[in-house]
């Protein structure tokens, strides 16, 4: 039976490939064999992650907390500089020009990723605003949460920065950040269940090192990663919390 | 952690000295000009059990106008304001001691003297079931909180 890997349902479009590609790496190095599903929503991944169907995982922040506290899984790295930032943005012909000017009642577009969309209700609390008074619209990706904007259908919007700063830029000028996180601690990060956990040094360690030789650093281009770093059981410990007074 | 010294402070300033628990007293010199916390940012530090500080991020020191060395080993009341009531800080440590939760708004001193009001978060660090330390993570308020705050808390000395 071959080990199970899954990748956080929030990963870029152009990068699908990648993943494969670096499944079949994995297996190489590990002379195992692992079969790379892919899950549709988090929803669905999280029943997978409860019926026990994930031994590997490259998982969004927000559930770390049930990977490591009530799986078993640990943390095996993280890619190289990084994090998860959050941006809010407007159409960029509205007259709101900082979080405090939006009003109650706002209509929001935001996507299920909710390491994303809980930075996002963060930065709009100092306009007193949350769930209670505003619409929420869940769109299936960043390109249609800027459709919103651009068509007014939505007044705010909740960008994960990067995918903000990969619209393309006619769309990008038709839009107008209002904040952009810098939290700078949170990031998505590889780990691995029980089920592995007697792989886990040789497998950090080859990871450490995929960028020394060739074709490790062409599986991390298609991954759009420079490198992975080390990432310990304290450093997730301290992201876990960290997320913690964020939820609450 | 020393006492408040005249040079480091920006414009006019009142004294006080405060008692703090676990240190003593400390003489604390204040003005009226608040720093606005910054937008998108998050102010993180860690204690250990007894409330020295083990960990400060870099927007932590920016705000707090110390210095890294400065502020790790210090006790967390280096943040003191005198217009914070008692209640809230006794409320804090009843309830961290509980293994729970706190969430509240803060007024924070500087080292120049100056405020920055916090809405803030701290929670028990639980390794192997066991308390080690806490973290505080503290996040842009809503202006109306904080008014809220400047009217209630004097009436709680
Ligand atoms: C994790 C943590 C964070 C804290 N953050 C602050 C803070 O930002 N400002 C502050 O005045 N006190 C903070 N405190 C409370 C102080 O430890 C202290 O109780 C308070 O400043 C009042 O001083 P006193 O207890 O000596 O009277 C924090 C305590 C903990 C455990």
């Amino acid at each position: 039976m071959p080990y199970n890997f899954t990748v956080s349902p929030d990963f870029t479009p152009d990068h699908l490939s990648g993943w494969f590609i670096f499944n079949t790496w994995i297996q190489k190095q590990l002379g195992e064999g692992f079969h790379l599903e892919l899950y549709n929503d988090f929803e669905s991944q999280r029943k997978a992650i409860e019926e026990g169907k994930v031994d590997l995982i490259f998982a969004n922040p927000y559930d770390a907390a049930m990977l490591v506290r009530e799986k078993g899984f640990s943390p095996l790295v993280k890619p190289a500089s990084k994090s998860d930032e959050a941006i809010i943005a407007v159409n960029a012909e509205s007259p709101i020009n900082c979080v405090e000017e939006l009003q109650s009642g706002i209509k929001l577009a935001s996507t299920d990723d909710p390491d994303v969309h809980m930075m996002g209700m963060i930065m709009l609390e100092p306009a007193d605003l949350d769930k209670t008074n505003i619409e929420m619209k869940s769109c299936d990706s960043y390109v249609l949460v800027a459709k919103e904007l651009l068509r007014g259908n939505s007044d705010v919007g909740f960008f994960l920065a990067e995918a903000f700063n990969d619209l393309s830029s006619m769309v990008r000028k038709q839009l107008k950040p209002l904040v952009s996180s810098q939290i700078q601690v949170v990031h998505h990060s590889l780990m691995i269940g029980p089920a592995l956990a007697d792989k886990k040094d040789g497998f950090r360690q080859a990871l450490l090192s995929m960028n020394e030789d060739e074709k490790g650093q062409g599986v991390l281009k298609s991954l759009g990663f420079s490198g992975f770093e080390e990432m310990d059981e304290e450093e997730m410990e301290f992201m876990i919390d960290l997320v913690d007074t964020l939820l609450f | 952690m020393e006492d408040m010294k005249p040079e480091d402070i920006t414009g006019e300033y009142q004294e006080v000295t405060l008692e703090l628990y676990g240190w003593g007293p400390r003489k604390i010199l204040y003005s009226e000009i608040e720093s606005p916390y910054p937008d998108g940012r998050l102010i993180v530090s860690r204690t250990d059990t007894k409330g020295m500080i083990t960990h400060v991020n870099q927007s932590f020191i920016d705000m707090s106008g110390y210095t890294e060395e400065e502020l790790i080993g210090a006790p967390h009341s280096i943040l003191r304001h005198p217009d914070m009531p008692p209640a809230a800080f006794k409320d804090l440590w009843d309830t961290s001691a509980r293994g729970e939760k706190w969430q509240g708004y803060v007024k924070n001193l500087r080292k120049d003297g100056g405020y920055y009001w916090v809405k803030a978060t701290a929670i028990p660090n639980v390794r192997n079931g066991e308390v080690v330390g806490f973290t505080s993570v503290r996040r842009k308020p809503s202006r109306k909180k904080v008014e809220e705050c400047i009217a209630l808390y004097p009436t709680l000395f």
